[in-house]
């Protein structure tokens, strides 16, 4: 500090000398302690340099005597609350699967934990909210190629179908068009048959008799003698509303033609027991379940 | 302002290094209105502190019956008849706008009353004080007792000790009865004793046992000069209506000796009230001369009404040289006018209105506050369902809260789409359509409700549709409105 002896004869107070356009700056010194705080916390931070990680080097940063790295940190947690699932999870695997529902806490994990595997696993496919896509069966609908109980939907994501695995299920649709088995225009009949099931409009001209007479022929094996499917053998109910395909006459002429065999895989060996279980009644509680 | 100065002594007292060192203040003793205000606010401030985590609130079988009590673990916060769960908090919200308003109201009033009069930080070191006081004694003897800082005779050891163990023994129970209004008093006071407390609970207790103590026994009007911000606002926030903590200059000045001023007045001349013996600066507790004019240093106690009052009364004169005024008045005097006092005016008024408002608006959302309550998220992906034989399905997330202190059954029922069916996941309907659930006491839960109507009879894109779940026992109701939508 400079030496000098200007004093504010306004306010009587020693000035500190600086003066800003014609404004000068009275001395109200500060505290000492509070001096003396600030030093600590300079003090404090360099403490802080030395022990924790701080400062960024070329490559890498100082990694700080304590090696402290919250990534670990994270990493810690992250298996800790593994463990913290652990133990619910084999609550979960223990209980049988028609009691889930009914337990409320049960439910709720179930439900939380299969809509994280499914977004993971089953997304991809499905949609996150398990809408479906052409081709890929809508989760949230009653309509079940193999079947929408509990047990039924378990069956399925452990095994898949057409998965390769040994006890998937399995069948196809036969590519009638492909294979010789049908003509041309006996496909667009039965075709324009198969929307008559489902009170969809058919096309002029269609011969209502001979595309029953074709469907009895070719498709009742399948699809049963009323179109209502076949969920031993995967086979859709062609009455209803719902279609995984499309329902338009080019659409069902095209799946005639070249049939479908769409893929689910096995889930069995990639997920463990109770996660599957749990997301079996993830997918029945959508609301399709039956 | 007129503000008498006295150059000589401030230059003195600002020649120093860059840094001060602090002054150590040594409040004198002092009795008077002002003071009983004080020691009774003290007491009652205290003793609310201290006592209320004592108070019982029966709450019924399994619920806590501490009347104020802050529950973490089950984010609940517990005020006497008053429950609030965590989507309340609101209502602290408003609590912190009345304190707001509140203290704008004393400030339009009477300046920093909070400062002097009801700020923990003031109300504990004027405890700290007083135990400084009966220990070691008044003003001059403490002052003499530090000058002879290096003696430190047995006697004067033996006292020191007792001083700080009786300061640490106030800090710790401050810090003590502060853990007390997280967890059930009786039982914690129980752990603590046998240190079966939870480690949390000692570190609070550490920690405000230290702050109380530094703040309160070391720190003290350093805290209110340097470190606290509440001056600063409340300073800008006195009008020139306020009534300040103000010496009457026109009354004082001359100030003179007593015997001078009484020569003086023999001889027919004009002095001042103020025969400068300093009592006002030996009481006050942030060491100022209120003589100087308003300061930031005031905390607006009043004990220099009280000290100066005293002498007043001794020598003969009329008390409240220095007294709650402000310069309106002392300008009023000056000129030979009648002083005026306004406390009822458009600043005040406006503030207890906002008060009033805000208190009725809270208190009317506290009294119609439902007990029960439902919230509907619907599913966003996908927004609704086909089902097979083209009726179209709706999904939504019902969250369902009991405030109650009871297990209660809850019908959900739906006024929405036509014919829609409701089915709940997890729950087979007793009667149809009308799923029930039990909803245990003081609880949430969380529902996936499925609504089905058919196609054919509503033709709209979206339909609005409500969701009211009563309470079967009591007919309590709820209800929340979301929309139906057809893809
Ligand atoms: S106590 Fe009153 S008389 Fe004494 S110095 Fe203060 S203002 Fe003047
Ligand atoms: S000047 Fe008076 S009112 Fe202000 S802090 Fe000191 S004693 Fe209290």
């Amino acid at each position: 500090m400079t030496e000098h002896n200007d004093i504010d004869h306004v306010s009587g107070k020693a000035t500190t000398g600086h003066q800003w356009d014609g404004i000068k700056e009275l001395n109200t010194p500060l505290p000492r302690w509070w001096v003396i705080t600030f030093y600590i916390t300079i003090v404090w931070a360099i403490g802080y340099w030395i022990v924790y990680p701080a400062w960024p080097m070329l490559r890498s940063h100082t990694t700080g005597i304590l090696h402290y790295s919250s990534r670990a940190e994270v990493a810690v947690e992250l298996a800790n609350l593994e463990k913290i699932r652990g133990d619910k999870m084999v609550a979960l695997g223990a209980a049988p699967l028609a009691e889930i529902e009914k337990d409320p806490a049960l439910l709720a994990l179930a439900r939380a934990r299969g809509k994280t595997v499914f977004g993971d696993n089953c997304a991809p496919c499905h949609g996150s909210g398990a809408a479906g896509a052409k081709g890929y069966p809508n989760l949230n609908d009653d309509d079940w190629l193999w079947g929408g109980t509990l047990d039924q939907i378990l069956q399925t994501i452990q095994y898949g179908a057409r998965s390769g695995h040994a006890k998937t299920h399995e069948s196809a649709m036969l590519a009638f068009g492909k294979e010789g088995v049908l003509k041309r225009d006996q496909i667009v009949t039965v075709a324009n048959y198969v929307r008559s099931l489902s009170g969809l409009p058919t096309s002029p001209g269609y011969d209502a008799s001979a595309g029953a007479k074709i469907f009895a022929d070719n498709c009742t094996a399948c699809h049963g003698d009323a179109g209502k499917g076949n969920q031993e053998l995967g086979a859709p109910n062609l009455t209803d509303k719902i279609w995984l395909y499309g329902s338009d006459e080019a659409t069902l002429v095209e799946t005639i033609t070249n049939g479908r065999a769409g893929v689910m895989p096995a889930w069995v060996g990639r997920l463990d027991p109770s996660t599957i279980k749990a997301l079996a009644v993830y997918v029945h509680s959508l609301g399709g379940g039956k | 302002m007129n503000k008498p100065v006295n150059p000589i002594e401030l230059q003195f007292e600002d020649d120093g290094p860059l840094y001060a060192a602090r002054k150590k203040v040594y409040p004198q003793s002092v009795s008077g209105t002002f003071r009983r205000i004080k020691w009774g606010l003290m007491a009652f401030c205290l003793g609310v502190y201290y006592l209320l985590p004592f108070v019982r609130w029966n709450r019924g079988l399994g619920a806590p019956d501490q009347a104020v009590l802050v529950d973490l673990p089950n984010s609940r916060f517990y005020f006497f008849f008053i429950e609030l769960w965590p989507q309340e908090v609101y209502y602290f919200t408003g609590l912190l706008i009345l304190a707001a308003i509140a203290l704008f109201l004393m400030n339009s009033v009477g300046g920093r009353i909070w400062c002097g009069y009801l700020c923990p930080q003031t109300v504990w070191t004027d405890l700290f004080y007083a135990v400084e006081r009966f220990v070691e004694g008044d003003r001059r003897e403490r002052m003499r007792k530090d000058v002879a800082g290096g003696s430190f005779t047995p006697r004067r050891v033996a006292e020191l000790a007792l001083k700080h163990s009786i300061w640490l023994l106030i800090a710790w129970w401050t810090g003590g009865a502060w853990v007390l209004y997280f967890n059930d008093a009786p039982t914690l006071v129980k752990q603590l004793a046998t240190f079966q407390a939870p480690m949390l609970a000692y570190i609070w207790i550490a920690i405000l046992t230290a702050t109380t103590y530094v703040l309160a026994g070391f720190m003290r009007e350093q805290v209110c000069v340097y470190m606290c911000p509440w001056p600063r606002i409340q300073a800008a926030l006195t009008d020139e209506w306020a009534l300040n903590v103000t010496y009457k200059y026109d009354r004082g000045e001359k100030r003179t000796s007593l015997k001078k001023a009484n020569e003086l007045r023999a001889l027919g001349e004009q002095v001042g009230d103020c025969i400068d013996c300093y009592q006002c600066v030996a009481v006050c507790p942030t060491g100022i001369d209120i003589r100087d004019g308003a300061q930031l240093d005031c905390i607006q106690c009043g004990l220099c009404i009280d000290a100066c009052d005293t002498v007043m009364t001794k020598i003969g004169r009329e008390t409240r040289l220095i007294g709650y005024d402000n310069d309106i008045n002392i300008h009023r005097r000056q000129a030979g006018k009648p002083p005026i006092y306004r406390i009822v005016r458009p600043r005040t008024i406006t503030y207890v209105c906002m008060i009033v408002g805000v208190g009725a608006i809270m208190l009317y959302a506290l009294l119609t506050r439902t007990l029960l309550d439902v919230n509907v998220l619907h599913d966003r992906n996908p927004v609704a369902v086909k089902l097979s034989d083209g009726s179209i399905r709706n999904a939504y997330t019902v969250r369902l809260l009991n405030k109650r202190g009871f297990d209660r059954v809850i019908a959900i029922d739906i006024d929405g789409p036509h014919n829609a069916t409701i089915h709940v996941v997890g729950v087979d309907s007793v009667t149809p359509d009308r799923p029930a659930i039990i909803l245990g006491r003081d609880q949430t839960t969380e529902l996936r409700v499925l609504v089905t109507a058919p196609a054919e009879n509503n033709s709209e894109k979206s339909v609005p549709i409500r969701f009211r779940v009563t309470d079967i026992g009591l007919g309590e109701v709820a209800s929340t409105t979301d929309n139906f939508v057809t893809p």
